[in-house]
């Protein structure tokens, strides 16, 4: 059960995991000298960035439709 | 040494201060200075090619997207609900435990000597630019056509249909 309710905070929380992941594989690349985390960071984050804008887009259109972006009230797929 | 602690603290108490925020444009500030102290970890680590991507994507492209996409929906001041006394006290139990389980697993390593970077080329774009064209340039080209089914799914989810609006 998810505490907060506002899709965009929620959204915001994955990108702070995928975040995570990035600093931690830059940390071990450091740590064994080799570039391959680093070059997979890159990778990473330009996946991100494609997310954003396709899962944006998502959520822009989700609130056109209901004017809402509570997900208790999305947890329906029709209604 | 030091500074690494100070950031990494500063780290942790921005991001829970993002998931904590009520208003949501205070969370993605406070999201936008955790990005900020993970620029700094970057350079840290010499890798400088991720710390100046991750100040101008993250920082100034994704961050400026929520922004306005929040402001297009037009919050005003969030107004959820009170939890049930008891979501809290089973969220604060699952969070203690998991909290116990990082500090006994901190408390059986033991702190290594700072680390030696063998290498102080890693991190330069030079470097990482020959690896990334050499070894890796199908995913390079693949990620070219994964942006640019992106931008058009991006494009096409958001344009108002002309014939039902």
């Amino acid at each position: 059960m998810l505490i907060r309710r506002n899709a965009i905070v929620i959204f915001m929380s994955v990108e702070l995991m995928l975040n995570s992941v990035n600093l931690l594989l830059t940390a071990f690349s450091v740590y064994r000298g080799d570039a391959t985390g680093q070059v997979f960071v890159f990778f990473i984050m330009a996946l991100a960035a494609a997310e954003v804008a396709v899962g944006l887009a998502i959520i822009v259109m989700i609130y056109r439709n209901t004017n809402s972006i509570d997900i208790n009230v999305l947890n329906r797929l029709k209604w | 040494m030091s500074t690494f602690y100070f950031i990494a603290f500063l780290s942790i108490f921005f991001s829970i201060l993002v998931i904590t925020a009520k208003n949501p444009v205070h969370s993605i500030l406070y999201l936008i200075l955790t990005f900020f102290t993970f620029t700094v970890h970057y350079i840290l680590m010499n890798a400088q090619f991720l710390a100046v991507v991750n100040f101008i994507v993250y920082m100034g492209a994704i961050l400026v997207l929520f922004l306005y996409t929040l402001m297009l929906i037009n919050l005003n001041k969030e107004s959820e609900p009170r939890k049930s006394n008891l979501v809290k006290f089973a969220g604060v139990i699952g969070g203690g435990c998991f909290l116990v389980t990082v500090i006994a697993a901190l408390k059986a390593l033991g702190v290594s000597h700072p680390v030696i970077l063998q290498d102080p080329n890693l991190g330069l774009v030079k470097n990482l630019g020959k690896i990334l064209f050499n070894e890796y340039l199908l995913p390079f080209e693949v990620s070219s056509i994964l942006l640019l089914s992106a931008m058009v799914g991006a494009v096409l989810l958001a344009t108002k249909d002309p014939k039902t609006a």
